[in-house]
């Protein structure tokens, strides 16, 4: 479903994803992990075409997003790290204008978007302006909105920061009955928690590259590490907390 | 078990000035750099656009004052008086400027969070916001001025010393309206109720409407201009000599370089601004002091207010409903955005009393005492009064379609990864800001004209002129706004007095210029045909000269959309 083949991204000399091969089929929820800075964000941003690659393709659902972009991005629910909306835009004049980025209006998305508003718990707020919303409650409304075309296929950046432990419940169980239903998740997160219990597989990025890759046993196996948790696999390959500079830190 | 003993207070020194001042211009460094390293050759041309535009200005001062100070009599007095209503009018923008800076670098701005928690000395932190304010709202005067002070230094032989001077009355100058501004900022966001912080500025723009017409009346233009009025020449030497209000600082500042100029030991000028402006920097400290941290509290309360469906959206989704949903729904949202904004219509109010003013010169100029209409002086006023709405047309484009796609900045992670075509958004974006401001050039140009009472070839001429013009305008603001987008503008009105902004009004005064020249060819034929009572005809090169002003619009409608197009493209969030 999401095809990514010798992807690359430069900033001058430097690479902040260094020829990334991946592959995330269909009915499949895929967790991407990584160090701060390892191009998770990057990846994600180019698959949702608002980055360029430097080098390679990315495809979804066949569709090159270079090539044929309203094709792929039609199919695609894009959730950022960051939840940037019109402040002066109430939550469902924002749903509105995003459905109809997609195409879409009418009964049907009315109806739709009632539905989600009051999945989210976002109806008392529905014909409030966005300016008044907390991060968290942004936070659902973007999520909504990223659903209200019934994508293919959704690209999620950190979803659960901002989110209430209540809203981060529902949301694992969302995306869970959405590839149940043959759906496809692409999420980056650093709650290994999380990606250790919902995800099918998962990849690890360091240095733009993907260090590791496949289900948990498959990461297992890679890393040497016997029966470890993913906490364990993760600091193995990306280097653990060293006790002396904490030291450094906290001694006055 | 933790020892209850409390921990020693570590020494501990403010952060300086410069510390909390740092970020800015490393930024400011930091965004100059990236913006050299983009394209060399495309700088040497807008440095060279700037240098044609600033050698322009000094012209025409320069000839104005050699003509003014040929004038045995009155020449200084008049000099005086012209740079003091000149810095009178500064004063005026200075005072709006800082007013609207004012309300994001000590209220709104995003870095506030880090300073407000930190252990900075309030004094410190008035001081660089201050200073932030000033360089934000008061850069763009400097550079208006520069040209204007260098014609005086070198008509009146100023010396080696007049920049020096010139500097030293701009400081004070300078210093005093950002004083003023954010006292009145604080004032007003401790008054106002706190989730109606961010409507302030519909506020400050009634006042300043308001101001506007007070300066009006303040600088009383039309005596400069009509000496006949005045009973004899000793009187106009009077009007001249007597200061506008010997207590605005822009009389103090004119005074100074003026005394410079004709060699007049007087040093009251410098020792009013000098003293004047130290003692308002410590009384808006001392202002800021008591009603900073409650305001800053207040403004932290985001509006929080439902939103009804408004009655006007009804007539254009009416008028919008065979567009496709995307189309619709943008243009739709951009005017929802736009009205609920009051930061962007609270610019409106200005707008139509800059408008009134306009209209109200046009309507007293001196052309019909006679009872013959004077053909030759009303042609040359309509003809050159293209060149002004062009000009008006420009400065609003300037506000209203040139931040279009920086205010979409945060927002573009969304629209990238929809399948909505940029295309469609640059359209819907123009025709949005064209349309308005189409009917408001056509409204301009006809009562203007019926004021003049133009002749239906010079209507013609000058509806057709400012039709093609509006479309080119609208166009080089959005490509503008495109090249040259604000993305981390903590306010709407910092966006059009920014870099490209600056670049987009050359453009047009360049634009506008070419086309001037090129019509006054058929505009000359038809007043010659005027004047010897013949019938005017369409030669060749009249519709040669027309079809090149048409080109050339299309052009400049053309290639900044184009080149806008593929900026967006390139873009990257």
């Amino acid at each position: 479903m999401i095809r990514l083949t010798n992807l690359t991204k430069a900033y001058g000399s430097f690479l902040a994803v260094d020829n990334i091969n991946l592959h995330v089929p269909r009915g499949q929820l895929f967790g991407f992990l990584g160090p701060n800075g390892a191009g998770k964000t990057t990846t994600l941003r180019m698959i949702a075409g608002i980055l360029r690659p430097t080098n390679g393709t990315v495809e979804i659902a066949g569709a090159d997003v270079a090539r044929k972009p309203m094709e792929a991005k039609s199919r695609l629910g894009f959730i950022p790290d960051r939840p940037y909306v019109y402040d002066k835009l109430t939550g469902a004049e924002f749903l509105r204008f995003v459905a109809a980025l997609y195409g879409q209006d009418g009964p049907i998305i009315e109806r739709r978007m009632d539905e989600l508003l009051a999945l989210f718990e976002l109806t008392e707020w529905k014909n409030e302006l966005v300016e008044s919303y907390s991060h968290g409650m942004r936070q659902k409304l973007i999520i909504s909105s990223a659903l209200i075309h019934r994508p293919e296929v959704i690209v999620v950046d950190e979803p659960m920061v901002g989110l209430d432990p209540r809203g981060a419940r529902f949301l694992k169980e969302l995306f869970r009955a959405f590839v149940d239903r043959g759906g496809t998740v692409l999420m980056s997160t650093h709650t290994l928690e999380v990606a250790e219990a919902m995800c099918d597989r998962i990849a690890i990025i360091l240095g733009g590259r993907i260090a590791a890759s496949g289900t948990m046993a498959d990461l297992r196996e890679q890393t040497e590490s016997g029966d470890s948790s993913l906490e364990e696999v993760f600091l193995k390959l990306t280097g653990g907390i060293v006790d002396r500079e904490l030291d450094v830190i906290l001694e006055a | 078990m933790a020892s209850s003993r409390p921990a020693p207070v570590p020494s501990f020194h403010s952060p300086s000035l410069g510390t909390v001042l740092t970020p800015k211009w490393r930024s400011a460094l930091a965004r100059l750099r990236q913006e050299r390293s983009v394209a060399n050759p495309k700088y040497f041309f807008l440095a060279l656009v700037a240098a044609g535009f600033w050698a322009a200005a000094f012209g025409v001062f320069y000839r104005v004052l050699l003509y003014v100070h040929a004038q045995q009599e009155i020449g200084a007095a008049l000099a005086a008086k012209i740079l003091g209503v000149i810095l009178l009018s500064f004063a005026a923008m200075l005072l709006l400027s800082n007013l609207i800076t004012a309300l994001s670098s000590f209220f709104l701005a995003r870095d506030l969070d880090i300073l407000v928690a930190a252990p900075v000395d309030w004094l410190r932190f008035y001081l660089a916001k201050l200073l932030e304010t000033i360089a934000n709202s008061s850069w763009m005067v400097v550079l208006i001025a520069f040209p204007i002070f260098t014609a005086y230094g070198v008509v009146f032989r100023g010396g080696i010393w007049f920049p020096l001077v010139a500097i030293t009355a701009m400081v004070p100058y300078i210093v005093l309206p950002a004083v003023i501004g954010t006292a009145i900022m604080s004032i007003l966001v401790n008054v106002f109720p706190a989730r109606r912080t961010r409507d302030l500025l519909s506020l400050v723009a009634i006042g300043a409407a308001g101001g506007l017409v007070l300066l009006f009346r303040l600088i009383r233009p039309e005596q400069l201009a009509k000496p006949d009025g005045v009973r004899n020449l000793l009187e106009y030497l009077s009007a001249l000599r007597t200061p506008a209000n010997p207590f605005l600082p822009s009389e103090w500042a004119a005074r100074m370089v003026m005394n410079w100029l004709v060699q007049i030991a007087d040093p009251l000028p410098v020792a009013l601004l000098w003293t004047t402006a130290p003692a308002f920097v410590v009384l808006g400290a001392l202002l800021h002091q008591r009603l900073y941290a409650a305001g800053y509290s207040k403004a932290q309360e985001g509006a929080n207010k439902a939103t009804r469906r408004g009655g006007w959206e009804w007539p254009f989704e009416r008028a919008l409903r065979r567009l496709t949903p995307s189309k619709r729904e943008f243009i739709l949202k951009d005017l929802r955005v736009f009205f609920r904004d009051t930061q962007q219509w609270s610019q409106l109010i200005l707008l139509a009393v800059l408008l009134i003013v306009y209209l109200f010169n046009i309507r007293s100029l001196p052309l019909f005492s006679g009872e013959k209409t004077p053909v030759f002086l009303v042609t040359l006023v309509v003809f050159l009064n293209q060149g002004l709405a062009g000009f008006v047309l420009a400065a609003i484009a300037a506000r209203f379609i040139f931040p279009a796609v920086s205010l979409e900045g945060r927002q573009m992670w969304l629209l990238r990864s929809s399948p909505l075509d940029l295309r469609a958004l640059l359209w819907s974006k123009y025709w949005t800001g064209t349309t308005p401001l189409l009917a408001l050039a056509m409204m301009i140009t006809v009562t203007t004209n019926v004021l003049l009472r133009a002749s239906t070839f010079m209507m013609a001429i000058s509806l057709g002129t400012v039709f093609c013009l509006t479309l080119a305008i609208s166009a080089l603001a959005l490509g503008y706004g495109a090249l040259y987008p604000r993305f981390d503008a903590e306010n709407t009105a910092q966006i059009p007095t920014s870099f490209g902004g600056l670049l987009f009004m050359m453009t047009s005064i360049v634009l506008l210029g070419i086309v001037i020249v090129i019509e006054a060819l058929p505009v000359m034929s038809y007043l010659r045909a005027q004047l010897v009572g013949a019938r005017t005809t369409v030669d060749t090169r009249m519709v040669l000269a027309l079809a090149a002003v048409v080109a050339i619009c299309a052009a400049a409608t053309i290639i900044p959309l184009r080149l806008g197009l593929r900026r967006m493209e390139e873009m990257e969030f």
